[in-house]
């Protein structure tokens, strides 16, 4: 009898304030039917792991367009580990070259989007990877 | 998906109990998508609860509800008090989805061990809150926080469903809320115990605090008139004199034994929307409700039967069924 709903953090680390995408995807996700807690610019590794926590969210998706995706991805995961939610999935998009997404999801990152994805796109990964978050 | 397999709400009882954060979360959200079990996961802790103060937080959208959370969970867990917060955002009727936004205001609590925020969706609950809402902070109860915070929707003039939820109501209005003031006189204004004027700053604040406190002269008389106090959530100004008028409100309750009657009611109001759903549960169930329903909603749409002609007919063909 439940009625579960995918659930998913929508956070922007770090220090570049470009968060039009964070929002039009986030704006996506609601649409999609999904909850969508939004947590804003210039968030830590750290106070995003404790809002995914406290929202117990299924998904953590992470816009970052400042570069400094190798330390943020890794570190998130990390801490999520450290803190026993390592079923949350963490995805992302921003402006991410293509040998650091594939060395990203060698450390158990998700699928991860770059400039020119459909927000449809983003939308079917989430479902599918909430699906088999177990 | 989480809890796809055979994980149920009392699974994670042991951690909740022995105070672990990650459990409270997972509990939340089994209470909250009425997970499988979780009717016996809240029996178990029912009997923890009833120690937390719940505070409600309501007033207009954009009045500054969520950042004046934020001042008030920080000061009372400065003053050594484990606080929950339930911010509460609209789902949407169309899509079902929600975007959830109020923590965007209390990012400095980011990091704070004794606060716990948790964003949730209306999921179609009426009132500005969700249906789970009071359950949810039951549960934050049961688990040991001593303060709960429960922060509305935006609201008009009618959602006023969080004075049933709460022990001391904080109604937030703004100085442009003005001509609004009038017409919440029989909505906002009855449920309001602590009333705030934010944004104090700007123009027509003093003019509205003294239009409110004549307002509330003409409160009928229950031995509490609420105070006005005028705050400037941004600057963090003025939220000493709302923890200080809550506190004051308390221990009015607490020496009127209102606290003790609010309570009963709350719990009686409880049974009665319980027993209300229960009920149409039983009726939908029943084998014939579903044409039967049709078959009434196109009779009543030609005009042949009226509305209360058909639900009437409609109950007793159900109710021979259940």
């Amino acid at each position: 009898m439940g009625r579960k709903r995918i659930r998913v953090l929508v956070a922007k680390p770090g220090l570049d304030g470009h968060d039009r995408g964070a929002k039009v995807v986030a704006r996506a996700l609601r649409d999609a039917g999904m909850e969508v807690i939004y947590t804003g610019l210039h968030q830590t590794p750290e106070a995003i792991v404790e809002a995914a926590l406290q929202e117990d969210v299924d998904v953590v998706g992470l816009s970052i367009l400042s570069g400094a995706h190798m330390t943020m991805f890794p570190r998130v995961r990390e801490l999520l580990r450290e803190k026993g939610a390592e079923h949350v999935v963490i995805t992302g998009g921003g402006i991410l070259p293509e040998d650091d997404i594939a060395e990203l999801q060698k450390v158990g990152i998700g699928r991860l989007f770059t400039p020119g994805t459909t927000t449809d796109e983003i939308v079917k990964y989430i479902r599918e990877a909430a699906a088999s978050d177990n | 998906m989480k809890g796809a397999g055979v994980v149920t709400a009392t699974d994670f009882l042991e951690r909740f109990l022995a105070g672990d954060r990650l459990a409270l979360a997972r509990a939340i959200s089994a209470v909250e998508d009425e997970a499988d079990g979780y009717r016996d996961f809240l029996r178990e802790i029912y009997g923890r609860a009833g120690k937390a103060y719940l505070v409600g937080i309501t007033g207009p959208p954009g009045a500054g509800k969520s950042t004046l959370v934020s001042h008030l969970a920080e000061r009372y867990a400065a003053a050594g008090r484990d606080v929950g917060v339930v911010a509460v955002d609209p789902t949407s009727p169309f899509t079902g989805g929600a975007l959830l936004g109020d923590r965007i205001r209390m990012n400095e609590l980011a990091g704070n061990e004794r606060i716990f925020i948790r964003s949730m969706a209306t999921r179609g609950g009426p009132g500005g809150l969700a249906k789970a809402t009071g359950e949810v902070a039951l549960t934050m109860d049961a688990f040991g926080l001593d303060l709960v915070l429960i922060e509305t929707v935006g609201v008009g003039q009618s959602e006023l469903d969080v004075a049933n939820s709460a022990d001391t109501t904080v109604v937030v209005v703004v100085p442009e809320s003005g001509d609004a003031v009038q017409a919440m006189k029989a909505g906002l204004m009855e449920i309001a115990d602590v009333l705030v004027v934010n944004k104090a700053d700007r123009e027509g604040a003093e003019q509205m605090a003294r239009e409110l406190r004549v307002t509330l002269e003409l409160k009928p008389e229950d031995g509490w008139r609420p105070p006005v106090v005028m705050s400037v959530a941004t600057e963090g100004r003025g939220v000493d004199e709302i923890l200080e008028a809550v506190a004051v409100h308390r221990s009015h309750l607490e020496k009127s034994n209102g606290l003790t009657t609010r309570r009963r009611a709350r719990v009686r109001r409880q049974l009665e929307e319980l027993l209300e759903y229960e009920f149409k549960c039983v009726c939908a169930a029943a084998p014939a409700y579903e044409n039967l329903l049709e078959l009434l909603t196109a009779e009543v749409q030609q005009g042949l039967l009226t509305p209360y002609e058909a639900s009437a007919r409609l109950f007793k063909e159900v109710s021979r069924e259940i």
